[in-house]
């Protein structure tokens, strides 16, 4: 997001904010669970009776839809300009590049 | 597809994986490697600044703490005593750690912050000089190396469970594969695998601990059968009795004392003082967490944050490994004194198993391909937690502070470079060595626990008696090292056959008195040999001890401002009221 022309505006770091990318991955892996839990075999005798893929699906989902939600409604706000961590001389490390 | 449970059925592999696992493991290496290349390839330097350290939120910084060390020998380990011993197994979480933790995040975080050192080591550095920072940074790195050897090791044999490979060729695959990840990954993925670590970890062994609950009738379902199995169990088998194994208190099965009264004040003055303290607060790869945080009080808040998920992780790994001791036949055997063949080493199944025999005989395909990516991403990020640390301390304090003081920023990157491959290649070896003496590797573990104990009481006394000197420093260590390894040999077991017996301890309860006399040497020591010899002046231990550090040093200056949930002292308040809670429940 080029914000060279309105000086004043901030942009939000989409998908480099971590909750973004636990609630796709999350997302991800509900849904496939999902699936599993409504076509595939539903390996009663192992799990005891429960659907436990359709259950674990449904619980990913609703977590994967509250990241996002919680990304959408605070987002990080990444400022234009960022002050280059100030060289301290005590505490010499590798110059970033 | 068979409905049956194929507890006894005979496979090439451990785990009956179907494409649809495979899928969800894919997805996850998708996302850890795709995320360093887009990383290292479009983002600006202000997102990469702003994201990767300084300024990421406290719930990150403190699950990332708790992340690097929520690896192999972690999950494994703490689900295979639960198995063996039960419920006091949680010690090592609520005794042995969370009081450490908040510890470290109300008193010790601000000397570390406030003097500026880059590394544990270098605050040895500068209070007590070479000597004991000598000691200190090679314990440090040579347990590193071991302890990556060990995750590497399970790794494989999780590798060679699922797919059946040899393990050599696991071995060597999962350390080319945590290699790349550390390289590609840099700085803002490595965080990032931290935390979705965490998550992935929680959807993987929270299913599977409900489901295993459900299977066996619940918690009391689960009560009953232990005191069935304990009541079968043959004496020579030497299996707890079951009220030992679903209780916390006072904890005999784990200490071995016969004395109820001398467990307790085993696991409290052992583990949870001096053993805990001295991994927790003095541990390089926990600490640096906190130091790369923006400020004194993000940095003090990330342990005490990080302390509210470490104590529910014993419900998601000490419940599964008693679940698996009742519900899986072959645990159940092994507990019972017997060898069933099998298991991820191919020689037997081992208590280290629990967890994996647990997926396999509950979880359905799908949600057993979420199992096993959890089990991985852990035993990889763990894995990379101890290389990373290591090369930090073998580029900085070793070879920058002894071998080549002066030179550019961009070689020592080079030799941390170096450094990892290293550290890579020395793991493949030591993880096969472990392997094959897997009883070595315990002695070893045991060994480097030798060195932690009086790290934290020579840590704790130099930083509030200005008097400690730099001689007290090395002389304290090196004496309490070797008074832990001497209790060792005199002890039953503590070196298996190299240990003689005379004293009478075994098991846990050994490492415990062990690292409690070398706490109590070196305090002796440090103290004595302190009063003889010439301290450092005030002016060079400003930052570094507490009575010479002025308060506004230690504190931040905002902190008075922030609600009572984002300050220090009072978040630390609620973490110890809701553990002494779980404490009196189990």
């Amino acid at each position: 997001m080029a914000t060279t022309s309105q000086p004043a505006k901030k942009h939000t770091a989409g998908a480099f904010d971590i909750r973004n990318f636990i609630g796709v991955l999350l997302g991800i892996f509900g849904v496939v669970l999902l699936f599993m839990g409504l076509f595939a075999d539903k390996e009663y005798a192992k799990t005891g009776n429960i659907n436990a893929n359709l259950w674990a699906g449904i619980v990913l989902v609703v977590v994967s839809a509250v990241f996002i939600t919680w990304a959408r409604l605070r987002p990080i706000i990444v400022p234009d300009d960022v002050e280059a961590p100030a060289v301290d001389p005590t505490r010499p490390g590798p110059t970033r590049h | 597809m068979p409905t049956a449970v194929p507890a006894l059925v005979p496979s090439a592999t451990l785990i009956d994986a179907k494409p649809v696992d495979y899928l969800i493991l894919l997805v996850y290496f998708v996302f850890v490697l795709g995320i360093g290349f887009i990383a290292r390839r479009s983002v600006s330097d202000s997102i990469d600044f702003f994201l990767s350290g300084r300024s990421l939120p406290a719930w990150v910084t403190g699950l990332a703490f708790i992340s690097a060390n929520l690896g192999a020998v972690e999950i494994m380990g703490m689900s295979a005593n639960g198995a063996q011993y039960g419920l006091p197994t949680v010690h090592y979480f609520w005794i042995g750690a969370i009081p450490a933790m908040l510890f470290l995040g109300v008193v010790m975080m601000p000397f570390y912050y406030g003097s500026k050192v880059r590394s544990v080591p270098e605050f040895m550095f500068r209070r007590f000089g070479t000597g004991a920072h000598l000691v200190n940074s090679l314990s440090f790195a040579l347990a590193q190396l071991l302890i990556a050897g060990v995750n590497l090791f399970l790794l494989g044999s999780i590798v060679h469970a699922l797919l059946g490979w040899p393990l050599w060729l696991a071995l060597i695959l999962a350390a080319a594969i945590v290699l790349s990840y550390i390289t590609l990954g840099g700085l803002s993925a490595a965080i990032y695998n931290e935390v979705l670590q965490f998550f992935v970890i929680v959807a993987s062994l929270l299913p599977l601990t409900l489901i295993g609950l459900h299977r066996i009738g619940g918690w009391s379902g689960l009560q009953d059968k232990i005191e069935a199995a304990a009541k079968a169990a043959p004496a020579s088998a030497g299996v707890a009795p079951a009220s030992q194994q679903l209780h916390s208190w006072p904890g005999q099965a784990l200490t071995g004392f016969h004395s109820g009264f001398l467990s307790v004040i085993g696991i409290v003055f052992g583990l949870g003082f001096v053993l805990s303290f001295g991994y927790w607060t003095t541990n390089f790869v926990e600490v640096q967490r906190a130091m790369a945080s923006n400020s004194i009080s993000a940095g003090r808040k990330t342990p005490i944050i990080g302390s509210f998920p470490k104590m529910f992780v014993p419900f998601i790994t000490i419940i599964p490994g008693m679940i698996a001791a009742v519900l899986v036949t072959e645990i159940g055997q092994l507990k019972n004194g017997g060898h069933p063949a099998g298991g991820a080493s191919g020689k037997g199944v081992a208590f280290n198993d629990s967890l994996l025999l647990l997926m396999r005989d509950v979880l359905p395909n799908g949600l057993l391909g979420v199992a096993i990516t959890g089990l991985l991403a852990a035993f990889m990020a763990g894995m990379a937690a101890n290389i990373s640390a290591f090369n930090t301390v073998f580029s900085y304090d070793l070879w920058q502070r002894y071998i080549r003081k002066d030179n550019s920023d961009d070689y020592y990157l080079r030799i941390g470079r170096l450094a990892t491959v290293g550290a890579t290649v020395i793991a493949i070896f030591t993880a096969g060595i472990a392997s094959g003496f897997s009883n070595i590797m315990n002695y070893l573990q045991t060994l480097f626990g030798f060195f932690n104990a009086p790290l934290f009481a020579t840590f704790i006394l130099g930083m509030f008696w200005k008097r400690m000197t730099a001689t007290a420093g090395w002389v304290g260590l090196s004496g309490g090292t070797i008074a832990a390894v001497i209790v060792a040999f005199l002890s039953k077991d503590a070196f298996g056959s190299l240990s003689t017996g005379a004293l009478p301890l075994s098991g846990q309860g050994a490492s415990f008195v062990a690292a409690s006399t070398a706490f109590v040497v070196d305090i002796a020591l440090s103290i004595a040999v302190s009063l003889v010899t010439a301290p450092k002046p005030d002016k060079e231990l400003v930052g570094l001890v507490y009575s010479v550090t002025p308060k506004e040093a230690r504190t931040d200056p905002l902190e008075h401002t922030y609600p009572w949930y984002r300050r220090t002292v009072p978040l630390a308040g609620v973490a110890l009221v809701m553990v002494v809670i779980l404490n009196t429940l189990f």
